[in-house]
């Protein structure tokens, strides 16, 4: 459902991209994996349309919906990027808003995904700052959600949160991704979480793609030392280690 | 007489305006007062007073260009500053060179008001100071001149090349302040009209000109030749009742009345013409409810015009880099021309009045509101702004949901700055002919009187404040509650 094909981009001298191709089977989970600067974030950027890569394409299949692209891939990132001036009902409601839908639709959509998100109403007419870290990426991903789109990206959605809160979170967001059937691509440099969503995991290093597969693919058969340093220097689950082993 | 009055009172709103001018000194103002009481009087026209222009440039700039018709003016000034030719001494001969400009001259209003140096008389006496030329014997004096006679050829320039003159300190100082400085010792020489009121009550010696520097000054009206030509009657009674009436001595008595006993420009105008009073004898509080109308409408509406061209400029400012150098550079340097020069530069274009008046404190006002719209703008969180992009948002809804509203404390922060600023830039308007508090003010300096300043300074201060207060509650209906409650928030 997306593809990149030889993609490259560089920011002044700095090489971001080197030739990246990578493909996203549609209702799967793609994680991304590797350490910071080794170019996730700009991948999901350039999916977006917020970059423009230097050599190669992009192409994103929305199974002939209608709209402009917006209108079909979610984006949530690290910090939220909630509008501080805008209760969480009314963040979540702006993409709808945007799109012209009458509010009797926005309201029983931010219904149904309050519902889903385990929110309780009452919170979501709170501001943003009167919510807790993970309060806010809750909200912040019912955003993404209010069009329905078909593909999701997460940039590190839950790199600021508590051990607690995000292993919770973590389960809960493995359960909606697969419910609703949505193509996700998720960017972290986590490998337990890398781990509890990922089938299949793309892992970079200073712009290129080491190697693509699952994680065992990567932990059995490492392409470079590279792999097995990046696996290894984050103490695995005893879960992992079993799946691992096998 | 009373008919004619009557005449002109029932048929005052048929008739058509001629525009008095005055420059910013007493003097200027009790003959702008006169000739609009004759031409209220003779009833052809409709006397309306800008007074108080700040200066030759402006009072000429105005009469040119038609916002004017009619001015005192005098004979040394005609030929150094207006026409600039120095070599012009006969009134004949100016005359001929006016009328080119569309510029016909009274004649000769029967006074010289020439430029003199006075000391104080125990100075003179213990220096043996009779003659300006015994000033050059004396470099350690100090001097106080007014900003005109420092700057003009026929001012200290020339005097000081003529004379061979040295000062040990030469310092511009207003007009009606030298008098209370050289009285008290703080200064020894300086500048004075011949037909000064102050003159009459301390005792000082006018220097004797004797090597012949300082040109006539002979008293005149300018008007424009239209008055001459469609007002016919109304100039030759300016002519017949002004010319060869008054002398110094007379003058120097209309400029003491409201100089040293207060009297008002029109009363004194009146005395001269054979009245009791004049005909504007208005209260002090009806005059004050005006002048805070006038002063409230020339804020609010160049504060508006800021907001509304600022606004935008801001904007452009804060989406295009390259542009927005050239727009803050552009909007600095119109900060930077001096008022008064600004104000002449508006007179050809706009006249005088309120309009010139407002579209420099419009200009002025664009600053603070331009910079801060770019500042509060540009500085936005940048995921704030990429989050939007992605979600479809652009344009005026990018603007009136996410941007400006994120913007707003900024944004109201150079608005209120701009408010308070106006309110104190638009005391110039006064020079100007834009009315507000800036009247009493200008007028107050020409007459070195501090109850009339402060009772235009003060009342400008109060209204800044209230400005203030005003846009304080403002802000609780622009900004966001979230973003006010959120800078104050402890987590």
């Amino acid at each position: 459902m997306i593809a990149l094909r030889h993609v490259s981009k560089r920011f002044g001298d700095h090489i971001a991209l080197d030739d990246i191709s990578l493909t996203v089977e549609p209702g799967r989970t793609h994680v991304l994996l590797g350490t910071s600067g080794s170019g996730k974030s700009t991948i999901l950027r350039i999916v977006l349309g917020l970059v423009r890569p230097d050599a190669g394409d992009v192409s994103v299949d929305t199974d002939g919906a209608a709209g402009p692209p917006t209108q079909h891939i979610g984006y949530v990132v690290q910090e939220g990027a909630l509008y501080p001036h805008l209760t969480a009902a009314r963040n979540v409601v702006l993409p709808a808003r945007a799109a012209g839908w009458t509010a009797e639709r926005q309201t029983a959509r931010l219904d149904e995904l309050a519902t889903l998100m385990e929110l309780p109403p009452d919170l979501l007419r709170r501001f943003p700052h009167e919510l807790s870290g993970g309060q806010q990426q809750r909200v912040s991903l019912m955003r993404a959600l209010m069009l329905d789109p078909p593909i999701l990206l997460l940039d590190e959605p839950l790199g600021a949160l508590d051990p607690i809160t995000r292993a919770s979170l973590q389960e809960h967001l493995v359960r909606i991704f697969t419910e609703l059937r949505k193509t996700v691509v998720l960017v972290t440099h986590d490998v337990r979480e890398a781990f509890v969503f990922g089938a299949v995991i793309t892992l970079l290093s200073r712009g290129r793609i080491v190697q693509q597969g699952t994680l065992a693919d990567l932990a059995q058969r490492p392409a470079d030392p590279f792999v097995s340093e990046f696996l290894s220097a984050q103490a695995p689950p005893l879960a992992m280690t079993r799946d691992l082993q096998r | 007489m009373l008919g004619l009055l009557l005449t002109a009172a029932t048929t005052g709103a048929e008739l058509s305006a001629l525009r008095v001018g005055s420059k910013s000194f007493t003097e200027s103002y009790i003959l702008a007062e006169i000739v609009a009481q004759i031409i209220d009087e003779t009833g052809e026209a409709r006397a309306e007073r800008r007074l108080g222009l700040g200066g030759t440039g402006l009072a000429w700039a105005a009469l040119a260009s038609g916002a004017i018709d009619v001015y005192p003016e005098y004979t040394g000034t005609i030929a150094q500053a207006i026409l600039k030719d120095p070599s012009l001494t006969s009134l004949d001969a100016m005359s001929a060179r006016l009328r080119a400009r569309g510029v016909v001259v009274s004649a000769a209003l029967g006074f010289d008001n020439t430029y003199a140096l006075a000391v104080r008389r125990d100075e003179a006496a213990r220096r043996g100071l009779r003659t300006i030329g015994d000033l050059a014997r004396h470099p350690d004096l100090r001097a106080a001149f007014d900003a005109g006679f420092l700057e003009r050829a026929d001012g200290w320039p020339g005097l000081q090349r003529h004379y061979g003159l040295r000062f040990a300190d030469v310092r511009t100082m207003e007009h009606a302040l030298t008098y209370p400085a050289l009285a008290a010792g703080r200064v020894d020489v300086i500048d004075v009209f011949s037909t000064d009121g102050q003159l009459a009550r301390l005792d000082l010696v006018l220097l004797v000109d004797d090597r012949h520097f300082f040109p006539d000054y002979t008293a005149v009206l300018l008007a424009r030749r239209e008055l001459a030509e469609q007002y016919p009657r109304t100039w030759a009674a300016l002519q017949q009742r002004l010319g060869a009436r008054l002398d110094n001595a007379a003058m120097s008595r209309l400029n003491a009345l409201t100089d040293l006993e207060h009297r008002s420009f029109a009363d004194a105008a009146a005395t001269f013409l054979g009245r009791t009073s004049g005909p504007t004898s208005g209260h002090r509080g009806g005059e004050l409810a005006k002048l805070t109308l006038e002063h409230l409408q020339l804020v609010a509406v160049s504060l508006t015009a800021a907001i509304v061209l600022g606004m935008p400029l801001g904007i452009v400012a804060a989406r295009r880099r390259r542009l927005a150098q050239a727009e803050l550079m552009g909007v600095g340097v119109i900060q930077t021309i001096p008022a008064l020069a600004l104000l002449s530069f508006m007179i050809p274009l706009f006249g005088i009045g309120q309009v010139p008046a407002l579209v420099a404190l419009s200009l002025y006002a664009l600053l603070p509101i331009v910079r801060t719209t770019h500042a509060g703008i540009g500085s936005l969180d940048p995921r704030l702004t990429e989050m939007a992009t992605v979600m479809g948002l652009r344009g005026w809804r990018r603007l009136a949901w996410i941007e400006l509203p994120l913007a707003s404390v900024t944004i109201m922060a150079g608005i209120k700055t701009a408010a308070v600023v106006t309110v104190g830039t638009a005391t110039l308007a006064a020079f100007i002919g834009g009315g507000g508090y800036g009247t009493l003010i200008v007028t107050g300096l020409a007459l070195n009187d501090v109850s009339t300043i402060l009772a235009g300074a003060i009342p400008a201060a109060v209204m800044a404040l209230v400005i203030h207060a005003a846009f304080e509650a403002l802000d609780r209906l622009v900004v966001p509650r979230a973003l006010r409650a959120a800078a104050s928030a402890v987590d």
